[in-house]
């Protein structure tokens, strides 16, 4: 196991740690008994995430891919933002571990759920998908 | 910047009079021990020479020394080659939930192999119950494998009562005593120990190399079969260097004992005392008192280990998790399970492991770094999880 210098470095500088007082929407993935969790804040302006946040429970990966993904998704619209993957993360870091994709990066999930707040508080339909995860609260 | 090893129970560093003892028998005495000639002569009376060493570290005499090539190989030869030798006489192994994997996972296989393993279980201190052993006997009973002191959390395991009961109902009694030479004074015949696993570089030694003790009587079936070396018991060309390093490592070892362990327990009280009392959420794992002189194992609440690990390492402190990998459940650590702590409680642990090299400089400064790096962590946890987990 061996993480690479991209990965260190958003592990040990996170950008956009922590909690988001008026965020427009927040999303809550992953559970602390046996996995990692993530909840993301985002604020959206003309259907663009215009600020993000996060707080995270987890292993290095997990800090540093939802760091990582906080940086990727700013700027970016709704749409283009719920289409990037693990994958997209995983390569932005120079790569991870194998078997740490899976588990660890689940920052896209919880975004799928703060994005689904968002558009649940404005009356919003909800996007569509299987993998969307209910929002928890 | 300046760096703190902290992980010597997964290896330690060589003491350089070890060094020193092996080097010749690279370049210039590097015959071998099977050769009629002068270097094999050499190579021969230096094995013998560190078989005298071990043998008196452990109470032993010398035909009952087998030199293998770690802890690992020691234990599968403890317990495969008893479990088969011992066929006709049962088919019944006892050991427990919280062995190493080199244990663990030869019962497990023996199982495979027509065997049946009784797990016994540890309490929430992390010790073994005499009276559970007692219990678990039967008449088939070949084999009892209890380690000396655990790997992980550090306990103490009570090696010469548990022999005691292996012996009365009529089964061989092995002990895994990787964690505790050089730590805790060992006896083979007082402590009842019929088999005695060692790795030498847990006790500043090299890597590759260690031994089985078998006590005069006891059969066993080899593991690795060839040209018959040990007596038949491993054969293989002996790794000289190796041999000459663990026979000097454990003569040091044993010799300076009293002044290591009580330097590594003044750190140990410390590292333990001053992360309790000044961490919130922290607490220890294993026996406070029954623990090895070395070892002090930590469970944080809203911490992941592997997280506190790296930021420690960023610091310049080297530690461990205590298990091989942090997450997923699958890969929870089989001690701290068997030891009853809840999953989602085994998430932030972590093992300091001393030894003779370490100073209380270091702990005072480990002392000053914890807080800041646990703090930093539980600060980016959501709020869920800060309020007792979701």
């Amino acid at each position: 196991m061996a993480y690479g210098r991209k990965v260190m470095e958003h592990f040990a500088n996170p950008r956009n740690v922590g909690e988001m007082k008026d965020a427009d929407g927040v999303g809550r993935f992953g559970n602390t008994v046996d996995g990692d969790e993530v909840v993301l804040y985002i604020k959206v302006k003309d259907d663009v995430i215009s600020d993000i946040s996060f707080q995270v429970f987890g292993c290095a990966a997990a800090i540093a891919s939802t760091s990582m993904f906080t940086e990727m998704v700013k700027g970016k619209s709704l749409e283009a933002a719920i289409r990037l993957t693990k994958e997209d993360v995983s390569e932005a870091l120079d790569g991870l571990p194998p078997g740490k994709i899976g588990c660890s990066v689940i920052a896209p999930d919880a975004l799928r759920a703060a994005i689904n707040d968002y558009l649940g508080r404005r009356g919003r339909g909800f996007i569509t998908g299987d993998e969307i995860p209910p929002m928890r609260r | 910047m300046e760096r703190t090893y902290f992980d010597n129970s997964a290896t330690t560093r060589m003491d350089r009079r070890v060094m020193e003892e092996m080097l010749p028998y690279f370049d210039q005495r590097y015959g071998n021990a099977s050769s009629m000639h002068s270097f094999g002569r050499e190579a021969y009376d230096a094995i013998e020479l560190a078989r005298e060493r071990t043998a008196k570290a452990l109470g032993a005499t010398t035909r009952e020394v087998v030199f293998t090539s770690g802890g690992t190989e020691s234990d599968n030869l403890a317990i495969q080659g008893a479990a088969f030798a011992n066929i006709a006489k049962g088919r019944h192994i006892i050991t427990t939930a919280f062995e190493h994997h080199a244990v663990l996972h030869t019962c497990h296989f023996m199982g495979s192999q027509g065997f049946r393993v009784t797990y016994l279980p540890v309490d929430g201190q992390g010790l073994v119950d005499p009276e559970d052993l007692k219990r678990a006997m039967t008449k088939e009973t070949i084999l009892v494998s209890v380690m000396a002191a655990n790997n992980e959390v550090g306990t103490i395991q009570p090696i010469r009562e548990l022999g005691a009961i292996a012996h009365e109902g009529g089964s061989l009694f092995h002990t895994d005593a990787v964690q505790s030479i050089a730590k805790l004074p060992v006896d083979i015949a007082s402590d009842n120990i019929d088999l005695i696993s060692i790795s030498a570089h847990k006790f500043h030694g090299p890597k590759g190399v260690g031994a089985l003790c078998v006590r005069k009587g006891v059969k066993l079936r080899p593991v690795v079969y060839g040209g018959g070396q040990e007596r038949g018991l491993r054969s293989s060309t002996e790794n000289v260097p190796g041999i000459v390093g663990l026979g000097k490592a454990i003569k040091i070892g044993v010799s300076e004992m009293e002044d290591s362990v009580a330097r590594m327990v003044a750190i140990r009280d410390r590292l333990i005392d001053g992360t309790l009392s000044s961490l919130e959420g922290c607490f220890l794992n294993g026996h406070r008192t029954k623990r090895l002189c070395n070892n002090a194992h930590f469970r944080f609440d809203l911490v992941e280990g592997e997280a506190l690990v790296l930021s420690l390492d960023m610091k310049g402190f080297a530690t461990s998790t205590g298990s091989a990998c942090s997450t997923r459940s699958a890969e929870t650590s089989h001690v701290l399970k068997a030891l009853g702590v809840r999953p989602e409680d085994s998430r932030g642990s972590l093992r300091l492991s001393l030894s003779k090299f370490n100073t209380m400089e270091e702990a005072e400064r480990f002392l000053g770094a914890i807080g800041e790096i646990v703090a930093r962590l539980r600060s980016m946890a959501p709020r869920a999880a800060r309020s007792g987990g979701a």
